[in-house]
């Protein structure tokens, strides 16, 4: 549905040029939810507004439903941002015109009269939840009735494709779930082709198939949101990853975790639980049947995408033999499991 | 006050009235537009054109810094080019109308000038045309400020008017000069500034208001009660 090749941005600024983008390549498929993720800085902006040429791209090219945006103009390019609808962080709504007129500006816009177009707005306003609230002014909704307005707005060309430039980013979390929610129904109801950019890991996790992790102006790192997540492999998507589960041991156990085996203590294991042995009870089988004790510093569960994801870090107190067999055990089950050092003594009074 | 001088007074009220209203009408209908051009082509905005916009602010700067009086004098021809006389009312009303035009301009331009660049950037991303954008995104946003923006002006005009007798253009600010100073009638004199006074509180209370009203930034609770 969008393919973006080769795509560079450069600003002229005072301090010289900056590249912004250097040579960004992707395909999003139709009625897929996909995820641009960076900090801020990393050109992810840039990235989604280049995409409906808000932004003109240095070089390359952009495709939008087998139609090349990045060759249009003027006319051309208007009629092509109809089928590409945008939500902003602020919202962009005219404080001058109701919810329900700024939806119908759309329409406007589009070439439809002022009566007809009000008429058309009504049932998007409804779709978004906001059918009470058609005659309230900007300035009298909430940030989140504001993005809802905003979702409309933007669906009301009917377009084929929704960019969401850090659409939740002025939000609180509840106001994002419901937002992230909306979006969500509105892809598979309309088979919507979703392009997201945040800085918010939450965000990415909640509704995306697929992400890319932007920095310096390019793709650091790119698959589908579950792989990405649990096996990143560039330096910048951990750091990510790092937000959304907690991977840090606690400062006091790493004062006394002892990499030398031989001092002797109790082994520390992690043990990351992905795919289908994260559903069987690994840790009271291993117990069961090794006759070793795991005593649980920390742990984690995660769903992305509705997949669980955990990690969990335990004191194995047990034979030297029996703690071997229980890792091969464990490992035996497709489940990563790494030996972080060991703790002497008491480990549990630590943790 | 005589029942003769009260009536000179009315006369005198009335056309202040006409060239205050006349002037400010077209200034507001040909200096709105100048200011619409003025920040269309500013750097970075929906028609960036340097040399327009430069021209155009040039000639801008130019009108704003000529006083007024001497404005009147030097478009005497013009004047009477437009009006065929160069006494009177209706030759007021032009000097009135090429002074304000770029206090217009200048003043709309400041106002447009204060519309999020994001709702701009909305409008372009749902297709929107310049032309669009200026009527159905710039214009109502800045209302409020427009409307500011022409209360000043009509303000500024009350004022300028006064001059404009200096070309027998009559009006209130003559009336005060020709029969307060120069015949020596203070009472004359006063009644001239008082009548003034009331004509821009009036026009100013009455910008406010619609302004206010007209400004959906604000909460209703916040707004004057219709």
């Amino acid at each position: 549905m969008i393919e973006l090749r080769d795509l560079t941005k450069t600003f002229q600024t005072e301090g010289g040029p900056v590249r912004v983008l250097k040579g960004i390549s992707l395909t999003v498929q139709k009625s897929e939810v996909f995820g641009v993720i960076g900090r801020s800085g990393a050109g992810k902006s840039t990235l989604v507004r280049c995409i409906n040429l808000l932004e003109r791209p240095t070089s390359g090219q952009v495709i939008v439903a087998g139609q090349e945006i990045t060759a249009l103009r003027g006319r051309a390019l208007r009629q092509a941002r109809h089928s590409i609808g945008m939500i902003f962080q602020h919202f962009n709504l005219l404080s001058s015109r109701t919810a329900l007129e700024n939806v119908a500006l759309a329409l406007e816009l589009a070439g439809r009269s002022r009566r007809a177009a009000r008429a058309a707005a009504a049932p998007l306003l409804e779709l978004v939840g906001l059918a009470d609230k058609r005659g309230r002014y900007p300035a009298e909704l909430s940030g989140g009735e504001k993005q809802r307005v905003g979702i409309a707005r933007a669906l009301a060309s009917e377009p084929a494709v929704l960019l969401c430039d850090e659409a939740t980013s002025a939000l609180d979390p509840e106001t994002t779930q419901s937002i992230l929610a909306l979006l969500r129904d509105i892809n598979r109801k309309l088979g919507l082709t979703v392009v997201l950019i945040t800085h918010e890991m939450q965000v990415i996790k909640e509704i995306c198939d697929r992400v890319a992790v932007l920095e310096h102006g390019e793709i650091a790192e790119m698959g589908p949101v579950f792989d990405v997540f649990t096996a990143p492999t560039a330096e910048v998507t951990r750091r990510f990853v790092r937000d959304l589960v907690d991977r840090e041991l606690p400062a006091n156990l790493v004062a006394r975790l002892n990499a030398r085996p031989e001092l002797g203590g109790n082994p520390v294991l992690r043990i990351v639980f992905r795919g289908p042995s994260a559903h069987s009870p690994v840790v009271a089988e291993v117990v069961r049947q090794f006759g070793i004790l795991l005593n649980i510093l920390q742990a984690t569960v995660d769903y992305i995408q509705g997949a669980p994801y955990g990690n969990v870090i335990v004191e194995a107190i047990g034979g030297e033999q029996d703690v071997a067999r229980a890792i091969d055990f464990i490992r035996g089950k497709d489940l990563k499991v790494e030996v972080l050092g060991h703790v002497a003594g008491d480990a549990r009074a630590v943790a | 006050m005589s029942p003769a001088m009260l009536g000179l007074l009315l006369d005198a009220f009335l056309e202040t009235l006409v060239m205050v209203g006349i002037s400010s009408a077209l200034s507001a209908v040909l200096g709105l537009p100048l200011g619409v051009v003025l920040v269309a082509t500013s750097p970075g905005h929906i028609r960036e054109n340097a040399i327009v916009n430069r021209v155009l602010g040039a000639v801008v700067n130019a009108g704003r810094s000529t006083p007024f009086i001497i404005l009147l004098v030097a478009i005497i021809p013009f004047t009477r080019l437009v009006v065929g006389t160069s006494i009177g009312t209706a030759a007021a009303v032009v000097p009135l109308t090429i002074a304000a035009i770029p206090f217009v301009a200048r003043l709309a331009e400041a106002a447009l000038r204060e519309v999020d660049p994001g709702l701009i950037e909305a409008a372009q991303s749902m297709g929107a045309t310049p032309l669009q954008i200026v009527l159905k995104v710039l214009v109502p946003e800045a209302l409020p400020g427009l409307v500011a923006a022409i209360t000043i002006t009509v303000v500024t005009l009350i004022g300028y008017s006064a001059m404009a007798g200096a070309v027998g253009g009559g009006g209130l600010g003559d009336l005060g000069i020709r029969y307060g100073y120069q015949r020596f009638l203070p009472e004359v004199m006063l009644a001239v500034v008082i009548v003034l006074i009331a004509l821009v509180q009036v026009v100013q209370s009455v910008g406010d208001r619609l302004a206010r009203r007209l400004n959906k930034r604000l909460l209703r609770s916040q707004q004057p009660s219709a």
